[in-house]
């Protein structure tokens, strides 16, 4: 896996796609620090782009890649490789360079122009571990589209439906439902509709860490009501391990069964 | 070598293998030949294991290969389109094949024989789809394997190269080497195969040497000279089927 992973990593780091998306991290991080005399807010608007943008990028450039690639991993099939092998060294190659690119974007800049504040410095790492966790999520979500479809418009077209339901309909669906329903208890079934969904997740750890209660919204103050803020870290943080897991393990079995 | 029982495999509603029974022997070079959709890729790819069959088995040199991937130590595989990963230079795709399958190449000979070595420190994107096809092809001959499957491997080269791929051919025919190969154009099939296999709507059709083909379904007419004997016997087995 190490052999796929590292040619996969090669061939990233080669394009201009992937410099790109690591200048945009630069150009982002300096552009908010020099404009922004306060550093925590210079994090919270970062976050407000980062929850949305990683989803985005990771699925788009994880179905290009995949599609991009697929005769090449036709090849790969044909070698004395398990399959589980040639998938995980590929979605591992995409993650980490996607996943780097956001690690370097970030943090050069804040250490850069000297934002060594140790309160600074956690916070920038929360949110760079919390997009790494999403870039890897995401990632593996663009590989189970792209290999249950063939065709690249409508595993785009199923990509794109994906981000916007989970960064933008999502939300307002659920906000209908406690609205129309506020009459019942639902505190607990809010809670476990933020867990379905890996951008909500993500903002509101981000949120309970930050500690800010303005941005809290809803089910974030739930949260801190159910489970206080360290609980409630913890628990967010055991949710978006699984959502890790759970999209690798359905992209291994989907690959396991998929014709070439 | 190569045992196929019963194979099937759908992709949706259309039949693409509707009960193969092949055995192949060690040392023969087989032609696969049949219309557009006739199953002849899918074919391959399920003795490859590229396609996951819906039923039926393959054995090669005595091991399933479903669920089983150290059998393609002995496969060596040209597929029909040579697409490689853009940014990686063409010795890097050697060492990287070669890391993979760790096994003995004859990486300098098949460099010289299609003149890669101006080629060797070059990205892949820039190269030209024949130049491409000539990798695919060391790559298929590369680490001198017991099965060599080449589908459609005429398509892009030039005539100098498909003179070298014939003898490369002919030069694995000698070692003893199973090759099995699909391709259009019949004359080629003609030239390097021992044996033909006729697939037609997923089925066998007609197997057997290449002289039965043309003794079974030659017609007396040729008002046609551009054509061969062999290719005329297949045009007429195509045209006794439809009526």
């Amino acid at each position: 896996m190490i052999k796929i992973l590292s040619y996969c990593f090669y061939d990233i780091t080669r394009g201009y796609w992937i410099s790109i998306y690591l200048s945009f991290y630069l150009f982002l991080g300096f552009g908010l620090l020099f404009l922004n005399n306060d550093i925590s807010s210079a994090i919270i608007t970062l976050m407000n782009i980062v929850i949305y943008l990683v989803p985005f990028i990771s699925l788009i450039f994880g179905l290009t890649y995949y599609y991009s690639s697929r005769e090449f991993t036709e090849l790969l099939l044909v070698q004395p490789l398990k399959r589980k092998t040639i998938v995980l060294g590929q979605f591992l190659g995409v993650s980490i360079c996607l996943s780097l690119s956001l690690v370097f974007g970030l943090s050069i800049p804040f250490f850069l122009v000297g934002a060594y504040n140790i309160e600074n410095i956690f916070d920038l790492f929360v949110l760079i571990v919390l997009g790494c966790f999403l870039t890897f999520i995401f990632t593996s979500i663009s590989y189970i589209i792209s290999i249950m479809n063939d065709n690249k418009i409508r595993g785009l077209g199923y990509s794109i439906l994906i981000w916007l339901f989970l960064s933008v309909i999502y939300d307002g669906f659920l906000m209908s439902f406690l609205i129309y329903f506020e009459q019942y208890p639902l505190e607990k079934i809010s809670l476990a509709f933020v867990l379905l969904n890996p951008i909500d997740l993500a903002r509101t750890l981000m949120i309970l860490n930050l500690d800010i209660s303005a941005l809290l919204g809803y089910t974030g103050a739930l949260y801190k009501i159910y489970f206080g803020t360290f609980n409630g870290i913890i628990v967010s943080s055991i949710i978006l391990f699984i959502w890790l897991l759970a999209p690798v393990i359905l992209m291994l079995r989907i690959f396991k069964k998929k014709d070439f | 070598m190569i045992e196929i029982k019963n194979l099937h495999k759908k992709f949706d509603d259309k039949i693409a293998l509707n009960g193969i029974n092949l055995k192949i022997k060690q040392g023969s070079v087989l032609g696969i030949l049949g219309p557009n959709g006739s199953g002849k890729t899918t074919l391959i790819k399920s003795i490859l294991n590229i396609v996951i069959p819906d039923c039926g088995t393959i054995k090669i040199m005595g091991s399933k290969t479903l669920n089983n991937s150290n059998y393609l130590k002995n496969i060596g595989y040209l597929s029909q389109s040579a697409e490689f990963p853009q940014n990686l230079k063409v010795y890097q795709l050697f060492e990287l094949m070669k890391s993979i399958r760790s096994q003995q190449n004859d990486q300098k000979y098949f460099i010289e024989m299609f003149k890669l070595n101006e080629f060797l420190h070059k990205k892949l994107n820039s190269l030209s789809g024949g130049t491409k096809q000539k990798i695919n092809i060391s790559l298929a001959f590369l680490f001198n394997p017991q099965i060599i499957i080449l589908d459609e491997p005429t398509s892009g080269l030039d005539p100098i190269s498909l003179i070298h791929l014939k003898k490369i051919i002919q030069r694995e025919k000698e070692k003893g080497k199973t090759i099995l190969v699909t391709s259009h154009i019949m004359s080629f099939i003609e030239e390097i195969s021992d044996d033909i296999l006729f697939l037609l709507e997923g089925s066998i059709f007609f197997k057997g040497k290449i002289n039965e083909v043309k003794s079974k379904s030659i017609t007396k007419e040729k008002s046609d000279n551009f054509i061969t004997d062999f290719e005329r016997a297949i045009i007429n087995i195509l045209k006794n089927k439809n009526d």
